[in-house]
């Protein structure tokens, strides 16, 4: 008896061990690093750095237009994102399915290729302006390489997550709460402005923090919207000064990550306070708000909302299709000169564009099944567990995803830059580095919604098969594996989702040989390629698609709230 | 040799004490159940018999063997125990018979005998043929009937029961009441059976133990909770009996008291050795009140409402004397009163609740 006791407490410790050692390994060990690299370089005590840094104008420009096209996108997303949320759930529109899908799928596609997309509706070359006969003439600069053009893309590609966290809200609300406003009198402009909107406080501040975050970290957009203007944001000026002085300047790019790093936990503190200064909560679980019906208004507003939907999902799509079957840079697309030989040569010809769709693909899917397994003990222990120290590892596991890419980045790099100590791995300009970096980043994608899964799972499941004599690991196998897998499954293709086209992280860490498609697709665009670059972004959107759809056949297997564009 | 023994455990949670020196003790083939209102410990309790939850003091025993104890803990898989839980905890991706023989394939049992003692324990509630289904297509009381194969057919010391009918509409909870007597006649198994409705602990259990408050009130027979309380607290709590002050006139003999509640003479049942005290408080059950004519002798007062039950109703009367008390009776049809007449009552008989000692327990 003795020895069945030891091996209970056992399994327990190698439970908990395992689950320290990787978030120490990819959440506080590269964070721990950046930090003493800004603090303690080469092992003393210094302010070089953040000297440096402070009175560099270029930096303060920077950290300025970070905060401008931070804030202004945030703004731009909530204002889009709450409408369509509002509309989509309060009312009795028809597709609303639909809706959703194509609302949200801007979040799917890669902020680099949003970009490119838009790019290619405006501007000299745009395939379709010229099409229509429309287009400036060559030499007039792009309309979207500006601070507007970033905040209006910040905000078209963030809206769909401003969206999702306040529907979420909104299905949460319980209709009586709107039934006893209607009974007193209120009509519906007044039940959103008095009742629904100040119920929904802490989802909308909640959304504009993690947009805030998203758009001050975004490098995507401001890469190829900013970088033609030389209007910098501190990503790209960290891309830029690393990719011109190399190594040298790790310890000036480190205190540049850790100033945007500082920029997005400000965000997250004013969302905490503004979120705790009145009591939200709401105690009652019921049905959700009954639609209201439009009426007469129903064909119009669904007539914007299906307009809305072109705008900013069917014209930047057909913009970039358009620019991959185009022959040259200024050519009108007629029957008689559109081409396929752009996609021939990203898919077949171009090697480095081959290596990349090897690399991305091992890569996405190497972090998507390494996160999966990682994903279950780690939701258990952070769901089920009871332990104080719970709500830090919480912390830990989404503190690399909240905080942006490039601090990430930049941590790993600083982490890697010199061979692994006793083994003497080197993991810079290798794949590897690159990995670590997905993993650390994007595990919490697969955590997320396993703890999720266990949260409506019966705890009583877990305890029967205890005393039914199984023992921890048992029950991981054969009880909680099987009843969470399928949250945890669609946790990874997210992951892997996100990963394929990744350029934020990948662009700072990747060399010769480990290119990601996402860094081709950069490369490309800063070459003037706009037409392969377009076509090897229509690529991945297509399979970015049919990925989501193939998800969706077992959906219905799914937790709710596992997916982002299924209800 | 006890089925199970629980001594002086103590359970606190920071300052709050959930179980606070309990001690029972479980024959073999007993079936106990804890009785009590929620938040009583009761779910505390049976938690830590499991070993879901460890002891701040005190030990617990399961046959002979020392299973729980301040810092040593025997796991739950360890324990041969077996729990219904009060929502079946049917794992959704095994089928029935997977469900049911999980812990012979955890304990290596060969299959073929696996095979056999999970035909054996689906015949023996009623589900032959039903091994291969899932527990989603199953009825609340075929899932339950899952649940308690499942717990039977690795042979458990001691099978605890966490409120599993709480879920069950009325019809079906009187059918599975039946079942589970039937069962536990069959196995004879050891069973702990937590409950919070008192029908169902007096219908099925030998012995019941009555909780308030991390306390275990008293334990005995359910005719003895129900005809000798041993405080308020159980007198109230159980069929809501009345709890109504009395005078002692004289000293205890032949197991009862004479003695005065509101004027009315009457001799009361009582422990041995009574004698007047103050504040004393008698146990009165509503087929004890007796409405009266008008010149017997009895307790005046006025009927303030009647609760129409079908085929009678049940009457709340409050005396002239006490008007804060009530005092209820049950009057078949065709009943004599309406809201607010005067009436007349004597009671029958009634239980004088033993004095409190000191500690505020009960001995």
């Amino acid at each position: 008896m003795q020895n069945y006791l030891k091996e209970g407490k056992g399994q327990s410790l190698a439970l908990t061990s395992m689950i320290v050692l990787v978030i120490m390994i990819f959440s506080l060990l590269p964070m721990a690093r950046l930090l003493q690299e800004v603090i303690f370089p080469n092992g003393s005590f210094s302010l070089n750095a953040v000297q440096k840094g402070l009175i560099d104008p270029v930096v303060w420009k920077a950290t300025k237009n970070t905060i401008v096209v931070g804030l202004g996108g945030t703004i731009f997303a909530m204002f889009l994102g709450v409408l369509v949320a509002l509309v989509v759930t309060l009312t009795d529109i028809r597709m609303m399915q639909t809706l959703v899908l194509c609302f949200v799928t801007p979040l799917m596609i890669a902020p680099q290729v949003t970009a490119l997309a838009w790019l290619q509706l405006f501007g000299p070359s745009s395939a379709l302006l010229n099409m229509l006969g429309m287009a400036p003439p060559l030499g007039t600069p792009n309309p979207l390489y500006s601070a507007g053009g970033i905040i209006a893309l910040l905000g078209i590609q963030y809206a769909p997550l401003v969206f999702l966290i306040v529907r979420a809200g909104l299905r949460k609300l319980p209709r009586e709460l709107v039934e006893a406003a209607i009974a007193g009198g209120a009509g519906p402009f007044q039940v959103v402005r008095t009742i629904v909107l100040p119920l929904m406080t802490p989802s909308v501040v909640g959304a504009a923090a993690l947009t805030f975050v998203s758009c001050v970290g975004n490098f995507g957009i401001p890469a190829f919207l900013g970088i033609p203007a030389n209007y910098l944001v501190l990503p790209t000026l960290i891309f830029q000064r690393l990719a011109g002085g190399g190594p040298a300047v790790l310890a000036d790019v480190a205190f540049l990550s850790t100033i945007i790093g500082v920029i997005a936990i400000a965000g997250i503190v004013l969302q905490d306070y503004y979120s705790r200064r009145r009591d939200f909560r709401i105690t009652t679980a019921s049905l959700s708000i009954e639609p209201y019906a439009l009426g007469v208004w129903r064909v119009p507003v669904e007539a914007l909302m299906w307009a809305l939907m072109a705008v900013i999902l069917a014209l930047p799509l057909t913009g970039l299709v358009l620019t991959s079957l185009v022959r040259g840079y200024g050519v009108v697309l007629t029957s008689a000169t559109v081409t396929l030989e752009n996609y021939y040569f990203v898919l077949f010809e171009h090697a480095a564009a081959k290596r990349a769709f090897a690399n991305s693909f091992v890569l996405s899917i190497t972090a998507a099944v390494f996160a999966v397994f990682v994903s279950v003990p780690v939701a258990y222990v952070i769901a089920w567990g009871k332990a104080k120290w719970i709500k830090w590892l919480n912390f830990a596991v989404e503190l690399p995803y909240a905080l942006p890419g490039v601090v990430l980045a930049i941590a790993s790099l600083l982490l890697f830059l010199k061979p692994l100590p006793v083994v003497g791995l080197q993991l810079y300009n290798t794949a590897w580095i690159i990995l670590f970096a997905y993993l650390a980043r994007f595990l919490v994608l697969a955590i997320r919604p396993t703890v999720n899964a266990y949260a409506q799972l019966d705890r009583s499941l877990e305890e029967a098969a205890e005393v039914a004599g199984a023992n921890l690991f048992t029950r991981i196998r054969t009880i909680i594996f099987p009843l969470v897998a399928p949250a945890a499954v669609a946790g990874g293709l997210l992951i892997f989702l996100t990963a394929l086209s990744e350029l934020t992280v990948s662009a700072l860490l990747w060399s010769s040989g480990s290119e990601t498609l996402g860094v081709i697709i950069f490369s490309f665009e800063q070459g003037g390629d706009s037409k392969y670059a377009s076509a090897l972004s229509a690529v991945i959107i297509t399979i970015t698609f049919m990925m989501m759809l193939s998800i969706n056949l077992f959906a219905h297997k799914l937790p709710k709230g596992v997916l982002p564009w299924r209800d | 040799m006890a089925g199970l023994k629980i001594r002086n455990l103590t359970k606190t949670f920071g300052a709050f004490a959930a179980l606070d020196n309990v001690s029972l003790e479980v024959r073999p083939q007993e079936f106990l159940a804890v009785l009590g209102p929620s938040g009583c410990g009761k779910t505390t309790l049976l938690r830590m018999i499991a070993g879901f939850e460890s002891v701040s003091d005190g030990e617990i025993e399961i046959e002979g063997r020392v299973v729980s104890r301040q810092g040593h803990e025997v796991r739950p898989n360890q324990r041969r125990i077996g729990i219904v839980f009060q929502n079946y905890a049917l794992w959704p991706h095994m089928t029935v018979a997977e469900n049911i023989g999980y812990s012979l394939k955890i304990a290596k049992v060969p299959a073929d005998e696996r095979q056999r003692r999970v035909a054996e324990a689906l015949s023996l509630v009623n589900l032959v043929e039903m091994g291969e289904r899932q527990p989603a297509s199953l009825s609340g009381g075929q899932r339950q009937r899952v649940a308690l194969a499942r717990c039977l057919v690795a042979e458990p010391a001691l099978v605890l029961f966490d409120e599993p009918l709480a879920n069950l509409d009325v019809h079906l909870r009187a059918s599975m009441e039946d079942e589970f007597a039937a069962f536990h006649k069959r196995t004879g198994t050891t069973i702990v059976y937590i409950t919070h409705d008192q029908a169902e602990a007096m219908a099925l259990a030998d012995r019941i133990a009555v909780m308030d408050q991390g306390h275990i009130m008293q334990l005995a027979t359910p005719e003895e909770i129900y005809h000798e309380p041993v405080n308020e607290m159980v007198a109230s709590f159980i069929s809501q009996g009345m709890v109504i002050p009395v005078e002692i006139l004289g000293p205890e003999s032949n197991g009862t008291v004479p003695a005065h509640i509101m004027g009315q003479p009457i001799s009361l049942k009582c422990r041995p050795g009574e004698r007047p005290r103050p504040d004393a408080r008698a146990c009165c059950r509503a087929e004890q009140v007796q409405p009266v004519a008008d010149h017997e002798q009895g307790i005046d007062g006025y009927v303030k409402r009647m609760v129409y039950q079908g085929g009678g109703a049940r009457i709340v009367f409050i005396p002239d004397a006490a008007p804060d008390q009530t005092i209820n009776f049950d009057h078949p049809d065709p009943l004599p009163y309406s809201e607010g007449d005067r009436a007349r009552i004597r009671l029958t008989g009634g239980w004088l609740i033993p004095q409190e000692d000191a500690t505020g327990g009960t001995s």
